[in-house]
């Protein structure tokens, strides 16, 4: 269709004439779409509050500084279940986020038909679900504390690990496991020596990095109650107590920056 | 020792790959398959040892007929038959030697294999292997790390450490370079004299296979349409197998190379690396 043949000769175009009309009032369609959106979402917004609003921030801003260092002393605990928090509940995810992904990639499963869907809809529920969510049913379930908040870093884990690590088991190269399987090796050799190893690269960057993701996300558990700092910010917070919670800030901000480094490093040395 | 009867294929799709094919081929002997571009080479080898499932026929090694077994059995059938690929199917990751090792791994239990715990006749039988196809100084790099000539010495090491009866070879020289090709090809040859291995080896390089086949059977379309000495591939005979073309070239390159190969040369393992890291090596590829 692009090639057309006119008396000079042959010319070419990216796409027909039919072709970018189509796209124009997709392009319309879209503006439009936004010019709308923009109008919804402004109806109820107060815009004197707008107006006001940097002279708020201006006050809290105030009233933050200068941070209350000595309640550094009692944040060392909370600090400590955090990051026990993030590193239990991406260890608990792994033992089930591993075999559930052999079970949902097409080239690992036992069954197409019945294991599959079964392991890959046990991958969208769970990810579905923000860890915060499953942090604010666990509370409910098992009483506010650590254990909720490892188990409800697990269960937002294993969705996220699996979905990647069954994508990466996907795209093996499919000739070194023919290779191994020829030579007579058992079902579980040809895991350990043609699929394992191609996966291990990317198997240790999706750990390190969910683990990163988790320390972010376990510092604001505590606002539902499940244990760690966010807990101590949810306390400063209800008694507008700001330079503490400057102070929490400040050692979260440490935190994900430590997270970060580590798992920068790791992931460089793996691979 | 091989007896392929009627071995069919049809894939999925409809086609047709193996079209009743039958070959006998006795102990020693090492027979080049040659044909054109989806001819069904790699089918055939492939339903010998079942990475293919074949459609419809038989396949009997040493007087076991192997489309019937199950899947203990298959494994231990498939000890006897060392496979080597075109593009080296080395596991990138792990090292030569326990890419080596890898071979015996139809005759290694599973923790022993995972815990990389080799019996130490096995380990001794890897170092004399990797030796005789030159790659003793490089034991411990990663597979990726080697050049494409080091890595089919690999693959072959590997398929010789499963102490095979019948060598399958899928292309062991289409990533090579042509001297790269020839070495390759001496060395399959000469460790199949060694040991009394049959091979069956598909090429596409008629020339090379001219030289070091005992035995062509060409493949037209899943069927053979010759099956003979080198020598008896004449322009006709290619004809038939490839269809039209001026062979003239062809075959006096292969006359040229068989009267050339007297002495078998020296195998330089450097050699090959040092033709990877050439500057002009990658150009030339490129081109």
């Amino acid at each position: 269709m692009p090639v057309l043949q006119s008396a000079t000769g042959r010319s070419w175009q990216h796409r027909s004439g039919r072709q970018r009309l189509i796209a124009w009032f997709g392009w319309l369609a879209l503006v439009a779409l936004v010019v709308f959106a923009w109008q919804v979402m402004t109806r109820d917004t107060i815009w004197a509050f707008v107006a006001d609003a940097p002279r708020q921030a201006a006050d809290i801003g105030e009233r933050m500084f200068p941070p209350r260092w000595g309640y550094m002393e009692r944040l060392w605990q909370p600090l400590w279940d955090t990051l026990n928090i993030a590193t239990l509940g991406t260890l608990l995810a792994l033992f089930v986020a591993v075999p559930v992904a052999f079970l949902a990639a097409r080239n690992t499963t036992p069954s197409v038909r019945f294991v599959r869907p079964a392991a890959l809809l046990l991958i969208v529920a769970s990810r579905s679900i923000n860890s915060l969510i499953w942090a604010l049913l666990l509370v409910s379930i098992l009483g506010p504390g650590l254990l909720a908040g490892i188990l409800a870093i697990a269960l937002r884990s294993i969705g996220f690990i699996g979905k990647l690590l069954y994508e990466a088991i996907e795209e093996i190269d499919a000739s070194q496991v023919e290779a191994v399987a020829a030579t007579g090796a058992s079902g579980a050799q040809v895991l350990d020596y043609a699929i394992a190893p191609q996966i291990m690269p990317a198997f240790a960057g999706i750990t390190v990095f969910r683990w990163d993701i988790n320390i972010r996300e376990s510092t604001v558990l505590g606002l539902v109650g499940a244990g760690g700092i966010g807990l101590e910010l949810s306390h400063s917070l209800n008694t507008l107590a700001w330079p503490q919670v400057t102070l929490i800030f400040i050692v979260i901000l440490g935190t994900v920056v430590l997270s970060e480094w580590v798992s920068a490093r790791v992931r460089h040395a793996i691979i | 020792m091989l007896r392929l009867e009627a071995l069919t294929k049809r894939y999925k799709t409809g086609d047709l790959a193996l079209k009743a094919v039958s070959i006998e081929i006795p102990a020693g002997q090492v027979v080049g398959l040659i044909g054109p571009s989806g001819a069904g080479k790699s089918t055939l080898i492939r339903c010998i040892n079942r990475l293919v499932e074949p459609s419809a026929g038989c396949v009997w090694l040493k007087g076991l007929e192997l489309t019937g077994l199950r899947r203990g059995a298959l494994r231990r059938a498939r000890r006897r038959m060392g496979m080597i690929f075109q593009e080296y199917a080395l596991v990138e990751r792990l090292t030569v030697m326990e890419n080596v090792l890898s071979g015996q791994l139809g005759y290694v239990g599973f923790w022993r294999s995972l815990l990389r715990r080799f019996p130490p006749a096995a380990v001794s039988q890897a170092f004399a292997t990797l030796d005789r196809v030159g790659l003793s100084a490089h034991v411990d790099k990663r597979a990726d790390a080697l050049s494409g000539g080091q890595r089919q010495r690999v693959g072959i090491a590997r398929a010789l450490l499963q102490n095979p009866d019948l060598l399958l070879v899928d292309e062991p020289t289409a990533s090579l370079d042509p001297k790269t090709s020839r070495q390759i090809m001496r060395l399959i040859t000469e460790v199949c004299e060694e040991r009394g291995l049959a091979a069956i080896i598909n090429i596409h390089d008629v020339a090379l296979a001219r030289r070091f086949m005992q035995r062509i059977v060409g493949l037209r379309a899943g069927e053979v349409v010759y099956d003979g000495p080198p020598e008896g591939l004449s322009a006709d005979v290619l004809t038939q197998i490839y269809g039209e073309e001026d062979w003239s070239g062809t075959i006096q390159a292969g006359d040229e190379m068989a009267a050339e190969a007297g002495a078998p040369a020296p195998v330089p393992a450097r050699e090959a690396v040092r033709f990877a890291r050439e500057p002009g090596a990658l150009a030339v590829a490129l081109k």
